[in-house]
């Protein structure tokens, strides 16, 4: 029985599934943890990375960074650099703009950019020109030989005082007289009425700072410009290409089919390579302006301080409303998010929080006021959640605010106001879907598995020799395959400008005369399973041993219609692809097998590599021998399309479920609807004197629907509970307040090593399946950072207990630690 | 800028090159012997992915001049497989998920194999210590400490 609140039109509000694969009892290849096929040549040295591309005559460019937050650029001198012996070429940006036109951006109004920066600087690191010469060596001697004259201008750091700044400090005066980018307020469902019911008001004041993927390796491109037929061919780690090329191609000012990007592996993206737009548009920029191709490879310090991939930054005043007996009825807040210099993606990550924004819980209705800042700091893109890890953040700390105001056990509270399995699919305030799971099963797992008696004795022994252990717990949402309507859905209605609705993703499958089976990818290797997953699907649908399949990658030329891995979609949208084109490969094959035993197709099935009549063992050809019957005996089988020479067959899937929101955004319909699910549990010791926090256990159980590989399931889980003890406890990219980054390195920005891990993280999984799915499969790539946050914050709160310390803030570093210590014990004092 | 002669082991292959005094190490092997197994992360020594072993000992191969290697024997990831079958640490990490992106593995790989040839029956602080000087940012490391115990307990097979 579905859910749907009163304020929305029930009436055909959910589509039909289009599922065609329905989840079983068992499988044969899904489900297995079978070893990696992307493996071997990762393990050899053999990755074929970015910087592992070398062209024939290729040269290497280096950047110069600006130095300054926020100036205007009165003079570039480069003819030091230019007589540097080595230097092939040096482009400012006012040089860069005469052939190149600003890189690709979606926000209303639109915030230009350019790949290197024309006429003013906006944060430190910003590129102010460029040199392309015969080694890296040189063109890093000559960016030092560039000089460089600024007129210093206001520097804007802090986002409530950006929120009033004017004159000078505005950043883009072409916008408007404002740091503020956007303030508007959306309200889903009844919340004035719901509070006015209310027996109790919790409020908190909640800061989520800003930190980001870091992935080890940096972004890089090799660009080659051929004259003679005007085309670029770029290589790069990039993961959205198929999506975003053509717009690529637009900055370039040349038509689509002039830019072929070839995606090569990518060494860790966590959402950050995404969009290497920049990366990409300078590449090419130089390529084509010193006639070689050039190899533009960022390193740490242009990564850290440029990469366009900051995440949220966010500062939250948050009201809860609730009954007295522990009801949640509404949610109210206000969000100033701190998007620094440029707002790439518009307000995306806001829109994507509102997918999940009532968490696992039954809450009637919500309201937002987001109000996106402007400041001189690197802009924000994407990390692992999309801003959805922080509303988990909030939406739990707003629970165990309750929770503590209320004086009730934080365990049974969230499962009173759990969604239970009945209510499904379940509509949330916003209009977004959840279209199944079983929460309180996740939630009973991750405490049998923690055994929570024990962790209890561990801290009422703890607490009785006057140490701080404590118990954290989360029950969280991981939203999975994205649709596009998150990025433009909160714009302003009149100027929603590029209202996207497509994010498909397709495939290509060939299968040679010798039976192997060759998949095409629209997506790249970003630095998960593609390969693996693919292999296994594909295995599944033909049973076949996964030996005799091939896994390639698609450059742009090749391989349209594809999104890319992001938001948790790859393995449910090529799920759906390769069912599709399998479909379409297997009715064929079993044509030309009917033929060959004489049988009708009807009668026939795969099993063990062959095609074979049902029930009759032996009578049977394998796949080898159908697929040379196809490629080779065109006269031995009937006139007509159907029994067209080879096997090839491809297949564009569409967002399984997708909806437009409301005109006036009463809500903003279907838009991220395979609604995985998580419970952390963390018990952890708190060093009152040092302020260091030591992770003493762990729990994660997820429920991410049918599995395809628990083995690289749980990898996700682990890596990305190892991301989540990061953004809770070290990381941080901060910026002082002459908007210098003080964290621009790995020796200041830490993120997490061995010795930060718990012992251990222990895995759970249940598995829900998605009535609307390829075998009811749910994305899970964001996995545990978007349980970590709170689950460990909580666990400090628990152990600081004694003190009646709140944690509002991170990172839990020991500074902030000792500093909340030490004010509470002064507050006693 | 003048060049300087250097002589050296690389994977047991005897080097001679004339190369920038300033290079780096990395630089070096991947530039000018085309070694591209040796990643490049951080450039200032925290991340190890370039880790390769000059005379046995685990080295940051971005914060050494490739000068300093003269007379030396440098070994890398593509020093551990021989003819085409993969080493046993590789065999571990490949069963126990150690990788995913697979841009630190080389220099997880290098610095496993200087533990095991200095301590052969290591614990798993032992290999836990070994490998904390390298930063993995997918896994959360457990599967890389299984990884390096079951290629252990593979060359303890082996050599049975």
């Amino acid at each position: 029985m579905s859910t749907i609140p009163k304020h929305i039109p029930a009436e055909g509000y959910i589509p039909p599934s289009r599922q065609r694969e329905q989840p079983r009892s068992q499988y044969k290849y899904l489900g297995q943890n079978m070893k990696r096929v992307e493996d071997p040549r990762l393990l050899t040295g053999q990755g074929g990375y970015i910087d592992d591309i070398k062209l024939p005559n290729m040269a290497y460019a280096a950047v110069l960074r600006s130095d300054r937050a926020h100036a205007r650029i009165k003079r570039i001198d480069t003819s030091k650099a230019k007589a540097l012996p080595g230097v092939i070429l040096v482009l400012t940006g006012e040089e860069a703009k005469k052939m190149t036109g600003p890189t690709a951006q979606f926000a209303t109004p639109p915030v230009v950019q350019y790949c290197i920066a024309v006429d003013r600087v906006r944060h430190v690191g910003e590129a102010v020109a460029a040199v392309v010469a015969e080694t890296r060596y040189i063109a890093e001697d000559a960016c030092e030989l560039i000089e460089v004259e600024y007129e210093d201008l206001p520097v804007v750091i802090d986002a409530l005082e950006s929120m009033k700044a004017s004159g000078d400090a505005v950043l883009h005066p072409d916008r408007g007289p404002t740091n503020i980018a956007h303030q508007k307020t959306f309200t889903f469902g009844p919340v004035d009425d719901d509070f006015a019911k209310a027996d109790k008001i919790v409020r908190r004041h909640l800061r989520w700072p800003r930190s980001g993927a870091q992935p080890l390796e940096t972004v890089g491109a090799v660009a080659h410009y051929a004259s003679g037929t005007g085309k670029f061919t770029v290589y790069c780690n990039t993961s959205f290409v198929n999506y975003v090329g053509f717009v690529i191609a637009g900055s370039l000012g040349v038509p689509a089919h002039k830019l072929n990007v070839i995606p090569v592996t990518t060494g860790g993206s966590f959402g950050s390579k995404l969009f290497t737009h920049k990366v990409i548009t300078l590449a090419a920029t130089l390529a084509r302006a010193c006639g070689r191709p050039v190899k533009w490879m960022e390193d740490r310090l242009d990564n850290t301080l440029s990469c366009d991939n900051h995440g949220s930054d966010r500062i939250y005043d948050c009201q809860l409303a609730l009954k007295n007996d522990g009801t949640m009825l509404s949610l109210k807040f206000r969000v100033i998010d701190d998007y620094g210099a440029y707002l790439q993606f518009g307000y995306g990550t806001h829109g994507n929080s509102l997918c999940q924004v009532v968490g696992p819980y039954q809450i009637n209705s919500v309201q937002m006021e987001l109000i996106a800042v402007l400041t001189n700091k690197c802009q924000q893109g994407a990390y692992r959640g999309f801003g959805s890890e922080v509303t988990n953040w909030m939406v739990e700390r707003m629970v165990d605010a309750a929770v503590d105001e209320l004086k009730l056990d934080p365990i049974e509270f969230r499962r009173k106001n759990l969604i239970k399995p009945e209510q499904f699919p379940y509509v949330i305030p916003t209009g977004n879907l959840y279209d199944s799971g079983n929460y309180p099963a996740v939630l009973d797992e991750a405490l049998r598995i923690a055994k929570i008696p024990n962790w209890k004795d561990v801290q009422a022994k703890a607490r009785a020799e006057g140490r701080c252990v404590g118990i954290g717990i989360a029950c969280c949402q991981e939203r999975s395959v994205f649709s596009a309507t998150e990025f433009w859905s909160l714009n302003p209605v009149d100027a929603a400008n590029f209202t996207l609705t497509s994010s498909p993703e397709s495939t290509h499958i060939r299968i040679d005369p010798t039976g192997n089976i060759q998949v095409t990818l629209g997506s790249p290797f970003w630095g998960n399973s593609p390969e693996t997953v693919a292999t296994q699907l594909v295995a599944e649908q033909f049973q076949c041993d996964p030996a005799n399949i091939n896994i390639v990658y698609s450059d742009t030329a090749s391989g349209y219609n594809s999104t890319g891995p992001g938001g948790s979609r790859f393995t449910v949208m090529i799920a759906g692809a390769i069912v599709g084109a399998s479909i379409k490969l297997k009715e064929k094959m079993l044509r030309i097998a009917g033929r060959m035993l004489e049988a009708k197709p009807s009668d026939l099935e795969f099993r063990d590599g062959k095609i074979g009549v049902k029930g009759v063992p032996g009578m049977e050809k394998t796949i080898g021998e159908v697929a040379l019957f196809a490629h080779m005996f065109r006269l031995n089988l009937p006139d007509g399309d159907d029994y067209a020479s080879g096997l090839d067959a491809s297949y564009v899937y569409d967002h399984p479920l997708t909806t437009m929101p409301a005109a006036d955004r009463s809500h903003l319909g279907i838009f991220y609807p395979i609604m995985g699910h998580m419970c952390h549990l963390a018990l952890v010791e708190v060093d009152a004197k040092t302020g260091k926090v030591k992770i003493l256990d762990y729990v994660a159980v997820h429920d991410a629907g049918t599995l395809v590989n628990p083995m690289t399931l749980a990898g996700h889980i682990r890596g990305g509970t190892a991301q989540g003890i990061g953004s809770t406890l070290l990381e941080q990219f901060y910026y002082d307040e002459n908007g210098q980054l003080l964290t621009a390195t790995f020796t200041d920005y830490l993120i997490p090593t061995l010795h930060e891990m718990p012992p251990q993280i222990r895995v759970g999984h249940v598995q829900t399946p998605s009535p609307f799915t390829e075998y009811g499969i749910k994305g899970g790539g964001e996995g545990g950072r978007m349980g970590a946050p709170p689950a460990l914050s909580a666990a400090v709160e628990d152990a600081l207990r004694p003190y009646g310390i709140k944690i509002d803030e991170l990172p839990l570093t020991p500074k902030r630690v000792r500093g909340l210590v030490r004010a509470a014990e002064q507050g006693k004092g | 800028m003048a060049g300087v002669t250097i002589n050296l082991r690389v994977n047991g292959t005897a080097t001679t090159r004339t190369i920038e005094p300033r290079m780096l190490l990395s630089d070096f092997l991947r530039e000018e012997l085309e070694l591209k197994g040796t990643h490049v992360g951080c450039e200032h020594g925290v991340c190890g992915t370039c880790t390769v072993l000059l005379d046995g000992q685990s080295t940051r191969a971005c914060l050494v001049f490739a000068v300093q290697a003269d007379g030396s024997d440098v070994r890398t990831v593509e020093s551990l497989s021989k003819d085409g079958k993969l080493h046993a640490l590789q065999e571990g990490f490949w069963e126990k998920h150690g990788l995913q992106c697979g841009f630190c593995t080389p220099g997880m790989l290098m610095a496993a194999t200087e533990l095991i040839e200095k301590n052969p029956n290591p614990s798993l602080d032992d290999i836990r210590e070994a490998v904390s000087s390298n930063l993995c940012r997918c896994t959360g490391y457990y599967n890389i400490v299984d990884s390096i115990a079951a290629g252990i307990a593979k060359m303890k097979e082996a050599s049975k």
